[in-house]
């Protein structure tokens, strides 16, 4: 059966056309619904996978993804917390990410207060390239993604920060429960530590992506969609395609198709 | 806030001007010696809203009368310069896929099936040298307004920038003007703030400095569209509704047609600071959608943007096409504050704002749609059957304009043009070192890598990039972008410009030649065809001979070199007030060129692929140094303009084009600046595969180991052939009856080049790159 993925859009969304494209194409169903609409209908429980694209919801005013995050913890708080402890599978991707952030959904499945941040760059420009990525989680939604992926980002603010004072407790915790879902890392595999470009943002801890505890939840700065066929990789004319968005996504679906 | 009657009547010379000045008209004393003749014979004085209304209609900005008007040029007469040069070239090619050619906001080509592209290129210079960011955000959003404004939806945009070197003395800038360094940063975050917030990916373009943009930056804006040629809506009727939707009319952006059409002085910024307008991406992205649904409802009738002029523009040229007037009424206009007198709400060029025509029967619906993606959208008129232009704010008439004499009244501009080659020699020089050359070459400002800009343009968003504006493995520059528009087919567009302003310094014809020839080879070189061509001239003012000399010469090469090519222009549009306290800019022509590819699997990159493979060189070498990269490195400029062969370049072209359809080609990289020394380098460093090439096998004329490494004849490639290929390859190029050369072969870590079995360069790739990379720090 094909699963119903419902993909959030709202003022600003702008890659949600090529999300709806690889989920389809990965025989998932999934539907356009813009937040106005699922604030009226709270058609969420329908659906059996929730995907948040990349953009700049609401022109990222206040923070990246705040605005949009409040309109879902406000009006639709109750619905997205039964959606998330019934296991039901949740990805956010770039500004999904830091939405999901914003809402508190991560990194500890509670709707409320954010217990972290994505903040601006250390280079404190967007920036568009790609990056090696490592896989450091068993979480099914990455599917079949090898230990060393490759993925774009594009970006300004996509530096995860950790609350200040308390950074090494709260990474222990995540490292604990395997929430480090990925990490910037070099061509060979090894963590970036840091530098870049391999890791562009100069996120803590190389981090790239994090999940809820039970793994349900992936919010990650890379754009799978845009992965999606070798030939959108930067080097298939050498014939080093690879096709690592697809294999992430697959998993999710699969996920969805489970749940 | 009623309108002004504006005493005209009565005015001598002197008093007319002095209004035309005092209210940023811009008009000349012909014509507001016209509109004084028509309001004597109407026995009125005029209210503001009617003179504001020929201010805008008639700017050079929206009714280019420089190029549709007289100009007297070596003893000949010229009437319209743009029906007997540019516009000539297309039709009399008139090739049955070109869908809609210099009638709408975007000129349009067949894509596939129902599918066509559309594309447009515009300038926002002043608003960019006064407001960087914001001047150069508004170019990308009012360039993406003309994609939407022909119903398309906008896939990508493209951005040229010329700037003053960044490196200016500071105590060189005379007043009032910003240093280009920042207006480089600036600008380069407006382009990219507004694309990436609107998710439309910036694949393709070019930053080049020169001393003459110091004073007026050029900030070339363009958007590449898809349109259904069945939600192609264009056949308005009196009845119909003007709807106004999108952002709220403020007091920005006014005046900035005139403003265009004015040189630039030491005061702009306090004289027209209300004439930048304010950007708002997230606003235009939900009009976005909202237009595209209508559109695939096929719920319009006719749409255009608000650009230039703002309504009084808009809705003058629309009632006009089709043929009836427009009652419009001001008050129904929603505004940012209380306070706009009518004429400022008439000619306002507040952003993201756009004019839909829409059946009566079909308001309701398109209204619901602009609710649900929280646009406002404002029902200002209606089209009726007079000819004639009626404007109300509340009760009160505060304009009456007869359709005929706005848009038939102008008098026709007569200008003079001369051009004398300017006394240039050719320079004699002790060579340097080759290889030291090479280094230097690869790090002039021209030249070097733009990846730091590049990269903050997100170029991928839409999953389309196919081909990306870096290539290979270590981000080499590429030649063009490729894209994949349609989900269910491999079709490719293909996306590349043209630009080498340091030729129009010797010869604006070859410049204009060259900057043809490049953006086509630029184009062939990634595997496109069945090429279409925008023209963007931005020059000084047209009212000084020489410039318009100049103008006559790049328009005249437009149709020579286009008509021999084979590549009709589809659109284009003329800056041409770029002046400033330091004088005019050098004459720039941007040639911007869409291509299509069967299948964009067959699409070809710069870098070298493999070792062991051939690399050759196509097309003849010339002992053309003039404007060169080389030259400019040396303090010269010399003479020997790059000159275009057109029967000669055709049969290269051939060749590329079939050589890459046959899969034949593995990499492809045009020769333009820096020559053949800098495109091997470039692909050497791209791919991360050296070569060794023996220079005295290159087809040349007659000259010097430097000069056949920096000559930057046109019609040039230099091509990696797979191994085993070189028969057939070779045999493909004597059939076109191109001129060629195996050069040599790829392999090892270094570029070795030889002549005549002498080593005279051998360069690490690291090190070829590292020049390259460090020649522009943003």
């Amino acid at each position: 059966m094909s699963p119903r993925i419902l993909v959030l859009r709202g003022p600003g969304t702008n890659c949600d056309a090529e999300t709806v494209h690889a989920l389809r194409e990965l025989g998932a169903e999934p539907e356009l619904v813009h937040v106005r609409r699922l604030v009226r209908t709270r058609a969420l429980e329908a659906f059996e996978g929730l995907v948040i694209p990349g953009g700049f919801s609401y022109g990222d005013r206040i923070r990246s993804g705040a605005v949009l995050a409040r309109m879902l913890s406000h009006a639709l708080g109750r619905e997205l917390q039964r959606f998330v402890d019934e296991g039901k599978p949740v990805l956010g991707i770039c500004n999904g990410f830091q939405v999901l952030v914003e809402t508190g959904v991560l990194p500890f499945g509670q709707v409320g207060e954010p217990a972290l941040a994505l903040m601006k760059n250390a280079s404190a420009r967007f920036e568009a390239r790609w990056v090696h990525l490592l896989r450091c989680s068993d979480s099914e939604l990455l599917g079949e993604l090898p230990e060393v992926s490759e993925m774009p980002v594009a970006n300004a603010e996509g530096r995860v920060v950790l609350p200040p004072g308390r950074a090494q407790e709260v990474l222990d915790e995540l490292l604990q429960n395997s929430q480090v879902a990925l990490r910037y890392c070099t061509p060979s595999g090894e963590p970036a530590e840091g530098r870049y470009p391999a890791n562009p943002s100069g996120s803590f801890w190389d981090i790239a992506g994090l999940t809820t505890p039970n793994g349900r939840v992936l919010g990650m700065m890379p754009h799978p969609e845009r992965a999606f066929s070798a030939y959108l990789h930067p080097c298939w004319t050498s014939g080093r395609g690879t096709e690592h968005g697809r294999v992430l996504l697959q998993g999710f679906v699969r996920c969805a198709g489970r749940a | 806030m009623p309108a002004e009657r504006v005493p005209l009547l009565d005015a001598d010379d002197e008093a007319l001007l002095r209004l035309s000045r005092q209210r940023q008209l811009a008009l000349s004393l012909e014509e507001m010696r016209a509109i004084q003749r028509h309001y004597r014979s109407l026995g009125r004085e005029p209210t503001d809203v009617e003179l504001e209304t020929f201010a805008q209609t008639w700017s050079e900005h929206c009714v280019h009368k420089t190029f549709r008007g007289v100009i007297e040029y070596e003893g000949e007469v010229i009437r319209s310069l743009l029906r007997s040069t540019i516009a000539r070239v297309t039709e009399e090619l008139s090739p049955d896929w070109c869908f809609s050619v210099f009638e709408d906001n975007a000129g349009i080509v067949d894509f596939e099936g129902d599918y066509a592209i559309a594309f447009k290129v515009e300038t926002h210079n002043h608003p960019s040298a006064i407001e960087p960011f914001g001047g150069a955000a508004t170019g990308v959003g009012g360039v993406i307004r003309d994609i939407l404004g022909v119903w398309g939806e906008p896939i990508a945009n493209t951005d040229v920038l010329c700037f003053g070197p960044l490196d200016y003395p500071y105590e060189r800038l005379p007043q009032g003007i910003k240093h280009p360094r920042f207006i480089f940063t600036h600008v380069v975050a407006g382009i990219g703030s507004y694309g990436n917030n609107m998710g439309i990916p910036t694949v393709n373009g070019a930053v080049l400095f020169d001393e003459s943009y110091v004073g007026n930056p050029l900030v070339y804006c363009g958007t590449l569209g898809l349109v259904k040629k069945s939600c192609y809506m264009r056949s308005a009727t009196p009845g119909d509704v003007l709807l106004l939707v999108g952002g709220r009319t403020g007091r920005d952006g006014i005046h900035g047609v005139t403003f265009a059409s004015t040189e630039l002085e030491e005061d702009a910024e306090e004289a027209f600071g209300t004439a930048v307008q304010i950007g708002d991406p997230i606003e235009e992205e939900k009009i976005k959608r909202a237009i595209l649904q209508v559109r695939d409802e096929r719920l319009g009738s006719a749409i255009t943007d608000l650009g230039g002029g703002g309504l009084s523009s808009a809705v003058g040229e629309q009632a006009h096409r089709f043929g009836c007037g427009a009652r419009v009424h001001l008050e129904r206009v929603p505004l940012k504050y209380a306070g706009m007198k009518p004429w400022e709400i008439w000619v306002s060029e507040s952003q993201e704002r756009m004019l839909l025509i829409v059946p009566r029967r079909n308001l309701e619906r398109v209204l619901e749609i602009f609710r649900e993606e929280e646009v406002e959208a404002s029902e200002i008129g209606e089209l009726i059957p007079e000819r004639v232009l009626r404007v109300y704010y509340g009760s009160e008439k505060v304009a009456e304009i007869d359709m005929d004499f706005l848009f038939g009244g102008l008098p026709e501009v007569r200008r003079k043009a001369e051009w004398a080659p300017p006394p240039l020699e050719e320079p004699e020089f002790e060579p340097p070192e080759p290889g030291e050359a090479l280094l230097r070459v690869l790090s002039m400002p021209n030249v070097a890598s733009k990846e730091e800009v590049i990269r903050t343009y997100d170029h991928e968003v839409k999953a389309q990039t196919v081909l990306k504006p870096l290539q290979g493995c270590f981000s080499g520059p590429g030649d063009a972008a490729v894209l994949k528009p349609l989900r269910h087919s491999w079709r490719g567009v293909a996306v590349s410009c043209g630009i080498n302003p340091e030729y129009g310094k010797i010869d604006p014809y070859w410049m204009a030649a060259s900057a043809i020839d490049e953006a086509v080879r630029n184009n062939l070189a990634v595997g496109g065809s069945r090429i279409a061509l925008l023209d963007n001239f931005c020059w000084g003012s047209p009212e000084k001979p020489r410039n318009l000399g100049a103008l006559v010469r790049a328009a005249k090469a437009c149709y020579d070199i286009a008509r021999a090519y084979g590549t009709p222009f589809i659109s284009g549009k003329d800056s041409l007030y770029n002046e400033s306290p330091m004088g005019s800019v050098t004459p720039t022509l941007l040639i911007s060129a869409v291509g299509i590819l069967e299948d964009v699997r067959r699409a070809v990159s710069m870098d070298f692929k493999e070792r062991g493979a051939s690399v050759y060189v196509l097309g003849m070498s010339r002992r053309e140094l003039g404007g060169s990269q080389y030259y400019r490195m040396l303090g010269f400029l010399g003479r020997s303009v790059p000159r275009v062969v057109p029967q000669e370049a055709r049969r290269t072209f051939r060749g590329v084009e079939e050589g890459i359809r046959r899969g034949l080609i593995r990499a492809c990289h045009d020769v333009s600046e820096g020559g053949v020394g800098v495109a091997l380098a470039e692909m050497c460093f791209s791919g991360g595969v050296g070569a060794e090439v023996e220079l005295s096998r290159m087809p040349a004329e007659s000259m010097r180991v430097d000069e056949l490494l920096f000559s930057e004849s046109n019609s040039r490639f230099i091509v990696e052939v797979a191994r085993g290929m070189e028969e057939e390859f070779e045999e493909l190029l004597r059939g076109c009856g191109a001129v060629f050369a195996r050069l040599g072969v790829t392999g090892g870590r270094e570029l070795v080049v030889r002549y005549e079995g002498r080593e005279v360069v051998s360069l690490e790739l690291e090190r070829l790159r590292e020049s390259w990379q460090s020649g522009v720090r943003v």
